[in-house]
């Protein structure tokens, strides 16, 4: 995507394997996207496509083994993560790109106080900052994201905050050392709708104010139409579908984007009482998947090429990619029918 | 819907509170959670209602209340003409036939240890020992019900001898569903049936409802906290806050004309998968959190997050009011008498006044 934003982040073809006992699963398998300055980027799909493990990956968070990166590259600022030492990783990880995770209660440390968990994060990154000053910024993070009487609250226990409190602290905490990038990790799947709508307006709010940009990993398509410029769909460790948001949910190019819109109730009423459009069968288990569409025995318009070949990504509009061989010519068909003729010969 | 219905349930006043005690040897009560704090409601014969409502409103309790898996504090819940807080065992376990559940988590309501078959079976083969069934069933008429309902609710009959952890979550709640089905109730209460699922495999079980629902003419009482699920399955919509009931209305005058300010705060907060309507919508957000349940409150339950507060609303508890058109809702608002001017000190005098008199 060619855009006049400076990009802040590349993703260049990541693949991430994990080793089982039953088969290598290819968790993540050659996603490639950009996310440009102060731009909000949505990625959707089902349980079990990817998206946490491609953004676990950027970071360089894998668990490894069984998980290793296999491939591709992550340029954050030019410079490649995947090749950076631990120590220098460090000096990234929650300065320059932070993260929020889904569920709040586990991704705070019970037995400390907010305000020892925040002072620690500010003062790991910034080495002159002193105790006091520390303190006063994250007063005023929490300030900043809404939490009454912060000088009190902030000395209390993750246990004494609710949900979306917790979530606040969270983003208070992600947000101390003004990164460059904030990767949300289904920030708001835990929490009620009307916490929901707080936090994401929040998120908005900040990225609007500080040019951070936001890679959002959500499986609510609502989310996404409402927060983010850009969204790539995901399924089975692929990306099927990028586009800007308008756009896709106008023009959705893949079946399984069509379907994936057509499938969710809507509350303007434009489906009500009619039979919802449903993607028949699951998701494919990502072990050993044959060199084929995934989504090909799920699809409305499978083709027989579907089925014995990996279709490519086709640009089908501006900034508008999809992985489909519906929009691939005859004779390109035809000779990819060949080639796999040919091979299965053999 | 011009044709009468026959009501099927009737809900009234139905309060289930949850002891808050000391522990140790005294074992004193200090207070109550007030899960479900003073509904009512009718659900009539084929019709499906709906459920809304904030994680901790007290929509879970309100259906397990209503299967009296939690004996209710007080209230009655009135089943067919039969009064199921007041019924003998006997009575009850015969109602229970008709009443069953559907639950959220598909992975903790199925028990790993059994098979598909003797999930199912479980309800037929239970009422049938006990002789509670119309006739008595042979194994392999039981054996043949197994199979036509795991057909009906769409899983493969040759997975019978399989075990739950081998499906997943969506066929696992079909598992749920057939199980549900197993005894021919009339009512089902779902708590939450969608939630655990994505979004493609949801607007599956969604249809295989509408679709069961239509066949069997089953009754439904369906609990979500989609707004937009709940407004595609439901004839009509109560909103829960606080185990109160805010608003009751048909499902398509609820979401055309959102009466209480909490449903208006819900609908506008709720997202839509359209780009264009998403950015031009003006959205009322909500401050602060859901308070704890477990004091009394002297005024309105949700006054402390509403926009529209009014002085009179913090110290008088507002009662439902009709708005016509089966729609009801609970808001000084609609009272034909003005409050929006009454002042902070003459609403807590006349509050004090009528506690007096009492």
């Amino acid at each position: 995507m060619k855009e006049n934003k400076q990009p802040i982040l590349e993703v260049k073809n990541l693949q991430t394997y994990f080793k089982t006992d039953a088969g290598v699963v290819k968790a993540v398998d050659g996603v490639s996207f950009t996310v440009g300055k102060g731009e909000t980027v949505g990625i959707v799909g089902e349980s079990g496509c990817g998206k946490s493990v491609t953004n676990l990956s950027i970071m360089k968070l894998i668990p490894s083994p069984p998980g290793k990166i296999v491939g591709g590259e992550v340029l954050f600022g030019g410079k490649n993560i995947l090749a950076l030492s631990e120590p220098e990783l460090r000096q990234i990880r929650g300065k320059r790109i932070s993260m929020i995770f889904q569920d709040p209660m586990t991704s705070l440390n019970p037995f400390l106080r907010i305000s020892t968990q925040m002072i620690e994060t500010i003062r790991l990154h910034e080495k002159d900052v002193s105790k006091s000053e520390a303190r006063k910024r994250s007063i005023e993070m929490l300030t900043k994201v809404g939490i009454p009487a912060p000088e009190a609250r902030l000395d209390s226990y993750p246990h004494q905050f609710s949900g979306g409190m917790r979530q606040r602290v969270m983003i208070a905490m992600a947000l101390s050392c003004n990164a460059e990038l904030l990767i949300a990790d289904e920030p708001t799947t835990a929490l009620d709708v009307t916490i929901q709508a707080q936090i994401l307006e929040l998120i908005q709010q900040i990225s609007k104010d500080f040019g951070t940009a936001v890679i959002l990993i959500t499986h609510d398509l609502g989310v996404v139409a409402g927060m983010c410029d850009k969204v790539c769909v995901m399924y089975a460790g692929k990306i099927v579908e990028e586009a800007y948001t308008s756009e896709l949910y106008n023009n959705p190019a893949h079946p399984y984007t069509n379907g994936l819109i057509e499938s969710v109730p809507r509350m303007d009423a434009k489906n009500k009482g009619k039979v919802l459009f449903s993607i028949e069968g699951q998701p494919p288990n990502v072990i050993d998947l044959p060199p084929c569409c995934p989504f090909h025995p799920r699809c409305h318009k499978t083709m027989d090429i579907c089925r014995c070949a990996l279709p490519p990504t086709y640009k089908v509009g501006d900034d508008h990619f999809a992985n489909c061989w519906l929009y691939a010519s005859e004779e390109e068909k035809a000779k990819v029918m060949a080639d796999v003729a040919k091979e299965n010969d053999k | 819907m011009s044709k009468e219905k026959k009501t099927l349930l009737v809900v009234k006043d139905l309060k289930q509170h949850f002891p808050i005690k000391t522990g140790g040897f005294l074992n004193k009560k200090i207070g109550a959670i007030r899960a479900v704090d003073g509904i009512s409601f009718e659900v009539k014969e084929g019709e499906t209602l709906g459920i809304v409502g904030e994680s901790g409103c007290g929509k879970s309790t309100t259906v397990r209340s209503i299967a009296q898996l939690h004996r209710p504090t007080s209230g009655d819940v009135i089943f067919n003409g039969l009064n199921l807080c007041k019924a003998k065992e006997r009575e009850l376990v015969l109602a229970r036939r008709n009443i069953q559940m559907i639950f959220q988590d598909p992975y903790a309501s199925l028990d790993p240890r059994m098979t598909v078959r003797t999930i199912i079976s479980e309800p037929l083969v239970v009422f049938n020992k006990r002789g509670l069934l119309d006739k008595k069933m042979t194994k392999l008429e039981i054996e043949d019900n197994v199979e036509r309902l795991m057909e009906r609710v769409g899983l493969n009959k040759a997975f019978k001898n399989r075990y739950p952890h081998e499906f997943s979550g969506g066929q696992r709640q079909r598992i749920g569903i057939a199980r549900a089905l197993a005894l021919n109730p009339k009512i089902i209460l779902a708590d939450e049936p969608v939630s655990a699922l994505d979004v493609s495999i949801q607007a599956q079980i969604l249809n295989l409802l509408n679709e069961l629902q239509k066949e069997l003419n089953l009754t439904y009482i369906f609990i979500a906290h989609d707004l937009a699920v709940i407004q595609h399955i439901s004839t009509r919509v109560a909103v829960m806050y606080l185990g109160k009931i805010v608003e009751l209305a048909n499902s398509t005058d609820l979401y055309i004309n959102p009466a209480h300010p909490y449903t208006q705060a819900l609908l506008s907060a709720a997202p839509i998968p359209d780009p264009e309507i998403e950015r031009k919508r003006q959205r009322i957000i909500l401050t602060g959190d859901v308070p704890s349940p477990d004091r009394e409150q002297p005024g309105c339950y949700f006054q402390a997050r509403c926009p529209k507060r009014m002085p009179w609303c913090t110290c008088h508890v507002p009662p439902t009011f009709d708005l016509g058109n089966d729609h009801s809702v609970a808001c000084w608002l609609y009272d034909k008498k003005d409050y929006s001017k009454i002042s902070e000190e003459d609403a807590q005098a006349d509050s004090a006044k009528k506690k007096n008199n009492i």
